[in-house]
């Protein structure tokens, strides 16, 4: 196994003063910056690096950051956007806000990097309304990095201009999508574009442009400091570097844990958060949010990482786990998701306005025992119909945790089916 | 037009504008700016706020109802707002809603009688490793005017309540 001791957006999060310019500062924070102007590496060098990084992008996706950002073009007449995802919303994940309360440097220094290696001279951070600390700490961030001349013109004698806004949300989880984002930061409602054209083509204000989750971008100045091939070394293959991990649900010690890409589930749940809260023994898990499907208790010798959990039929998605013991239903569980997605519809395409609802709606009815016309088979096929028949993933979303929980717990789903309550819980 | 930004207001505003190429984009800012000044998101602050920014009357109205975080109608002085998504509803966040319920006699989305609390079951507030969590918009708190409680059991937020209604009682 990888060694498990190396810390970096984590390790010194002991230090009260960590979000404060001087506190950051004194950890040899904005070293990455300085190297980059001051040392003579081009933004094709820095590119470069965080491609040799390996760094897939932790807004769920797992996009690789370095190739994404090859996909703007080489030439143009417009200014070049970066917009960082700080829309965290995906329920069971906490990381983002963590980054943003405790560490804004380490973003902002971030996205100072991003906007060199890319030719960009405007970055708007898009904040979810609701975390007002996260906001406050981003925006006094880079009121001291600009009052230190890290933002604005001729950034440390090197010709570089670049300024960084922060943007606050509004309350709406589709915001996170990144065309919805791009939406929303124009000043509309945050309703999805088709793709292509890509935004890295036709993005904020049509002008071309990157968007990356927080966490992605932190990472970046320990990439540009100690080589893109040292950060891909500390994880696994395909998979580079460090990731916040999250554990919450029905264990000893929830919490984030920073730990290679590749890890073991096990080793997280066991290890870091202590396993189960009391005596009652695991019934499944999460993974990463809840647009993931469920494994079961007896999967979790599995390799955190992208292609493994992608290999068992579900998500490692934003890498924050949702773990839950036996007793729990999976039905209620599962509603409680469905009412979700529906609640976050935007309601463009049919398929999903319709269907999220529809799911949830018969999904409800499964949880006090009713019958199902169709059994079932019923939630199968509205799934089906959501499926890649929308504009954005929020359809696919919705659908794909429901066929996971029917796969893992199909047995338990069915003897609700006109049971005339649920079987599970007393 | 009656409406106008106190001085304060009124430099946010310009730095706010400050940062987009165009005005509409500070859309969302600035109605997160009118509501702390007014209380709510009015008809008469939508055309305030299109006026400011030329942004048509029903463009402001299609963001202002597209969006969770405007308050459309008064809200209750402390808006008490209760997770109940997976890692909260995993860890008790359903009773303290159900509780809350009771002890305020409102229904979710309503407000009491005397105008202090409005209680809402929301979506994952982001604080999942210390669920359940709860969100306390407070607009006369000038420092946090969004706080978070984490890590919450059905005394904690009922004596949570508690505070708040003494905080109500003592500066109104
Ligand atoms: C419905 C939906 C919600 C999303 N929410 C978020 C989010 O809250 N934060 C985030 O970074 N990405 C979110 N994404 C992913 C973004 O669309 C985008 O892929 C990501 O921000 C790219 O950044 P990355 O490559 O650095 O991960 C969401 C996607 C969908 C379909
Ligand atoms: S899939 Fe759903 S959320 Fe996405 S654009 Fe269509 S209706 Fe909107």
């Amino acid at each position: 196994m990888k060694n498990l001791d190396v810390k970096i957006l984590t390790k010194h999060l002991d230090d009260p003063t960590l979000h404060t310019l001087s506190g950051y500062e004194s950890h040899g924070g904005y070293g990455g910056l300085r190297k980059a102007l001051k040392g003579g590496m081009t933004p094709e060098k820095v590119h470069e690096e965080v491609k040799a990084a390996n760094l897939r992008g932790r807004g769920g996706a797992g996009f690789p950051a370095g190739i994404k950002w090859g996909f703007l073009p080489k030439q143009t007449e417009k200014p070049v956007y970066l917009v960082v995802n700080a829309d965290e919303g995906e329920p069971g994940t906490f990381k983002d806000r963590l980054i943003m309360e405790r560490n804004p440097h380490s973003l902002i220094e971030g996205c100072l990097l991003a906007c060199w290696a890319i030719k960009s001279k405007t970055c708007y951070i898009y904040i979810r309304g609701e975390l007002f600390k996260s906001y406050k700490h981003v925006e006094q961030a880079i009121d001291e990095a600009r009052a230190k001349g890290y933002i604005g013109r001729n950034i440390l004698g090197s010709g570089f201009d670049c300024e960084i806004y922060p943007h606050p949300g509004a309350g709406a989880y589709i915001c996170g999508e990144e065309m919805a984002l791009i939406e929303s930061l124009e000043g509309k409602p945050g309703q999805p574009r088709n793709k292509p054209p890509f935004p890295a083509v036709v993005g904020l204000f049509g002008c071309p442009t990157i968007v990356n989750n927080v966490e992605t971008l932190a990472y970046v100045p320990w990439i540009v400091e100690n080589g893109g091939q040292a950060y891909a070394d500390l994880g696994c293959e395909r998979n580079g570097g460090l990731k916040l991990w999250g554990v919450s649900g029905h264990v000893k010690r929830p919490g984030l844990y920073e730990l290679p890409m590749g890890v073991p589930m096990r080793y997280l749940i066991e290890e870091c958060a202590g396993g189960m809260r009391g005596k009652v023994p695991m019934k499944g898990v999460i993974p990463g949010g809840s647009s993931c499907p469920p494994l079961l208790a007896s999967e979790i010798d599995i390799a955190l990482d992208f292609e493994s959990l992608k290999q068992a039929n579900s998500m490692l998605g934003t890498g924050c786990l949702t773990v839950f013991e036996e007793g729990v239903c999976t039905v209620r569980l599962a509603s409680r998701i469905a009412h979700f997605y529906e609640h976050e519809s935007c309601g463009q395409c049919t398929p999903c306005r319709e269907g999220t609802g529809w799911l949830h709606r018969n999904i409800k009815k499964l949880e006090h025992g009713e019958h199902l016309e169709g059994g079932l088979g019923l939630l199968e096929s509205i799934c089906n119909r959501i499926l890649g028949n929308t504009i954005c993933a929020l359809g696919d979303a919705a659908a794909m945790p429901i066929q996971g929980f029917l796969q893992r717990f199909g047995d338990e789903w069915a003897a609700h089916l006109g049971a005339g309550r649920c079987p599970v819980e007393a | 037009m009656s409406l106008a930004f106190s001085e304060n207001a009124q430099r946010r505003f310009d730095l706010i504008v400050g940062r987009y190429p165009n005005l509409q984009a500070a859309l969302l800012p600035v109605l997160h700016l009118a509501q702390a000044e007014f209380g709510h998101v009015s008809p008469e602050v939508m055309d305030f706020v299109g006026h400011l920014l030329g942004v048509p009357p029903i463009k402001v109205q299609q963001v202002a109802t597209f969006y969770t975080m405007y308050n459309l109608a008064p809200v209750g002085r402390f808006h008490v707002q209760v997770c109940t998504n997976i890692a909260c509803y995993l860890t008790g966040g359903k009773e303290i809603l159900c509780h809350l319920k009771q002890k305020l006699a409102v229904e979710n989305k309503g407000t009491t009688a005397d105008g202090v609390f409005t209680l809402e079951e929301v979506e994952c507030l982001a604080a999942c490793g210390t669920a359940p969590a709860i969100q306390v918009n407070d607009p006369h708190d000038p420092e946090w005017p969004i706080a978070y409680h984490e890590n919450q059991t059905v005394a904690s937020a009922d004596a949570l309540i508690e505070r708040l209604r003494a905080k109500a009682g003592s500066n109104g």
